[in-house]
């Protein structure tokens, strides 16, 4: 390996990690991971693919690019806590009123749904 | 997109279908799984998801190669043709001694005023000849009606409203109703799944269209290792979305596979059937 490619693999892979750190790190995120592929809990799978998971459904949008589609942080959480709201034909189950989840739940989903 | 345009139909579809009958309510529903599944045609929807998917379809006819199910065919065979205490057998309760007559089931009852399931003439006739009511889920009804259903394969499904009969519309009403009403925690309707997603994925399974869900029955399950009966799926549905499920041959459940299996008039039986 010469001098200047070592540099550049420094520069990248110090730029990558802190991205993944903070995501791996982040113990919300994960509480949210493990309650969003739970099939007894948020089995978001069901419906969605989403990063890593497996045999996901096809019934709702795929989860990616969620920074950007919902800015706004607290839209998502109301379109998590109940979709019917904005969709009165959705299949998404109205987590929140319902009490699927609970309100720490759905906050954990919100932080792990947030960083797709 | 497709869930906007699907999403518009049935908004489109509802406020016609108040003002129709059930007859205008099968050429609807018919036409909206022709244009939903393009190519597939109207008998192939007794095969449910293997209609529509390859795959399963591929993985499904093999098992049919050695029908699971063929012994409760003959078991049914039996139990049919043993006579009670009292030595009758069940052809004595049915028209043209029960043989091909499963498709004209659910009927309008008029004398007692409501539908009247195939399962539920047969426990009527066991007790009519002093025997026991079976239990309605699995065992020997389901034999029973696997054997009915085999005499009846080919058959198109003819369930009757009478039209001079306010209380039989009644009925088909509220099985429609029960059909398209959301429930349980998870908030489904029966319709989420088997209209408006009908074809898709949750998880890895292919959700089957409502257009010949009762052609089939009764079903060997793989998940339940053994044939059992409509009433039973019905149960393990509303299960499922966590809603409390009603009781076996209730009300609720005749009046919805009264309008369910109305749904599919016109479509060969060609039960019992082996699914998933």
């Amino acid at each position: 390996m010469n001098k200047k490619t070592a540099v550049v693999l420094l520069v990248a892979c110090t730029g990558l990690a802190p991205l993944t750190a903070s995501a791996e790190a982040n113990p919300l995120i994960e509480k949210g991971r493990d309650i969003a592929f739970d099939r007894s809990k948020g089995n978001c799978l069901a419906c969605h693919a989403m990063e890593k998971g497996e045999s996901p459904g096809t019934i709702g949008p795929p989860l990616m690019m969620m920074d950007t589609r919902y800015p706004d942080k607290e839209r998502l959480r109301a379109q998590i806590w109940d979709s019917t709201r904005f969709n009165p034909n959705t299949a998404m189950p109205p987590f929140g009123r319902h009490a699927i989840l609970s309100e720490q739940e759905i906050d954990a989903v919100v932080a792990y749904v947030s960083s797709l | 997109m497709k869930r906007l345009i699907l999403g518009v139909a049935l908004a489109a579809l509802a406020p016609m279908a108040a003002m129709a009958g059930p007859a205008e309510d099968v050429q609807q529903y018919r036409e909206f799984f022709m244009r939903k599944f393009p190519g597939v045609q109207m008998q192939e929807f007794s095969n449910g998801a293997y209609a529509i998917d390859a795959d399963a379809r591929a993985n499904w006819e093999q098992i049919e190669e050695f029908p699971p199910y063929e012994v409760d065919i003959d078991e049914g065979k039996k139990l049919f043709e043993t006579p009670f205490a009292n030595g009758k057998t069940y052809s004595s309760c049915f028209p043209n001694g029960g043989i091909g007559i499963a498709t004209d089931y659910p009927r309008w009852d008029r004398d007692r005023g409501e539908v009247e399931t195939l399962a539920l003439a047969v426990n009527r006739c066991r007790e009519k000849n002093g025997e026991q009511p079976l239990g309605y889920n699995k065992g020997p009804i389901a034999k029973v009606l696997a054997y009915m259903a085999y005499t009846s394969r080919g058959k198109p499904t003819n369930v009757v409203v009478p039209a001079d009969d306010p209380r039989a519309l009644e009925a088909y009403e509220d099985g429609k109703k029960f059909y398209f009403t959301r429930r349980g925690q998870l908030n489904f309707a029966c319709s989420t799944c088997h209209f408006d997603n009908s074809g898709q994925m949750i998880r890895s399974e292919r959700l089957s269209p409502a257009l010949g869900h009762t052609s089939h029955w009764p079903v060997y399950r793989a998940k339940w290792g053994e044939i059992g009966t409509l009433h039973r799926r019905f149960g393990g549905c509303n299960k499922q979305v966590r809603a409390k499920p009603f009781a076996p041959q209730s009300e609720e459940y005749r009046n919805l596979e009264y309008f369910l299996t109305h749904m599919s008039n016109g479509i060969s039986a060609n039960g019992p059937g082996a699914r998933k």
